[in-house]
């Protein structure tokens, strides 16, 4: 297959997710969706590295999951500490900043 | 053959990402982010990353899920708590809410259309090729992707960016154990298990700012 097609996969995954960050309100679901923008871009990453037979690509894939992980581990917790304060686990009523 | 399996892998992608997107119970839609993410492991061994498909099918559909999969189960789905105003209009199936969906599904097609302009319309040569050919001769052929490869350009030119990674996985580890700890404390009765060498050699309650304020010891 032309790295086309995997670009236009890549471009549908990015659009999904971003679709899914801007109605869910759950923020577990939000963290998800962020997910699945960040696998877009890696698929787009590696499709690159793979049209230039170049290893870079691959690198920083490498390092968007590891930053991806860094996200989800302080993501979980700050969601696991709103549920610990009974605060609702919703996006639209977290509004605890806006004074 | 490769076609065959791109585009099965490519309904699998999708459709995993549709379904993170359309379904209610958060806990499906963990399970529909683990079928995205172990077809797009196939794409990526057809773009013969072989070592970040890997990467991608452990840490990711291994572990990171795990941890989704905990989180759902301890806060229990849909949030249950007390829902104002805002959220009830947002929640249900009324004009803003609906208003407000269709918004944002017109700002994803929006966002697409636009990036797949960006992508495939530059005019660029060698995205509708096949990519980089490789001479049967030279040792590319055989390495590129593999774990040996990635190895030896993570530890000579992207050893700074290693380094940097390393770096932040051990400071967001730490964080993720100071949100997600215990803030209340010990509890009462269990508040004396702990003994400090310092309780060994004085006696309990002195030196301590509750004496220095004369009150009772413990």
């Amino acid at each position: 297959m032309s790295i086309g097609w995997y670009l236009a996969v890549s471009a549908i995954v990015f659009s999904t997710g971003a679709v899914g960050v801007i109605t869910r309100r759950n923020p577990l679901v939000v963290l998800l969706c962020l997910e699945l923008m960040l696998n877009g871009g890696n698929l787009a990453l590696i499709a690159f590295s793979r049209m230039w037979g170049n290893g870079d690509g691959q690198i920083l894939a490498l390092v968007v999951m590891t930053v991806a992980a860094c996200e989800v581990c302080i993501g979980l917790g700050m969601i696991v500490a709103i549920h610990r304060r009974r605060l609702p686990v919703d996006v639209d009523e977290l509004r605890e900043l806006q004074g | 053959m490769s076609a065959v399996l791109f585009f099965i892998a490519a309904i699998g992608v999708i459709t995993g990402a549709i379904g993170v997107v359309m379904l209610r119970n958060p806990f499906y839609c963990v399970l529909a982010l683990v079928v995205h993410l172990v077809a797009l492991a196939v794409l990526f061994l057809l773009l013969r990353a072989e070592f970040v498909a890997a990467v991608q099918v452990v840490v990711y559909a291994g572990a990171v899920m795990v941890l989704y999969v905990f989180v759902v189960a301890y806060v229990g789905g849909e949030g249950n708590g007390s829902a104002g105003q805002l959220g009830e209009r947002l929640r249900g199936s009324g004009p803003v809410a609906s208003g407000l969906r269709l918004g944002g599904t017109l700002a994803g097609g929006a966002l697409l259309v636009e990036l797949l302009i960006a992508l495939l319309g530059t005019g660029l040569k060698a995205v509708s090729g096949y990519g980089a050919g490789y001479p049967v001769g030279l040792p590319e052929a055989q390495t590129f992707g593999t774990p040996a490869y990635i190895g030896n350009l993570l530890l000579t030119r992207f050893l700074l960016v290693f380094e940097i990674a390393s770096f932040l996985l051990l400071v967001a580890a730490v964080g993720g154990v100071v949100l997600a700890r215990r803030r209340r404390g010990l509890g009462p009765d269990e508040e004396r298990d702990v003994i400090t060498p310092l309780d060994l050699l004085r006696p309990r309650g002195t030196g301590t700012m509750s004496e220095g304020v004369g009150r009772p010891t413990p």
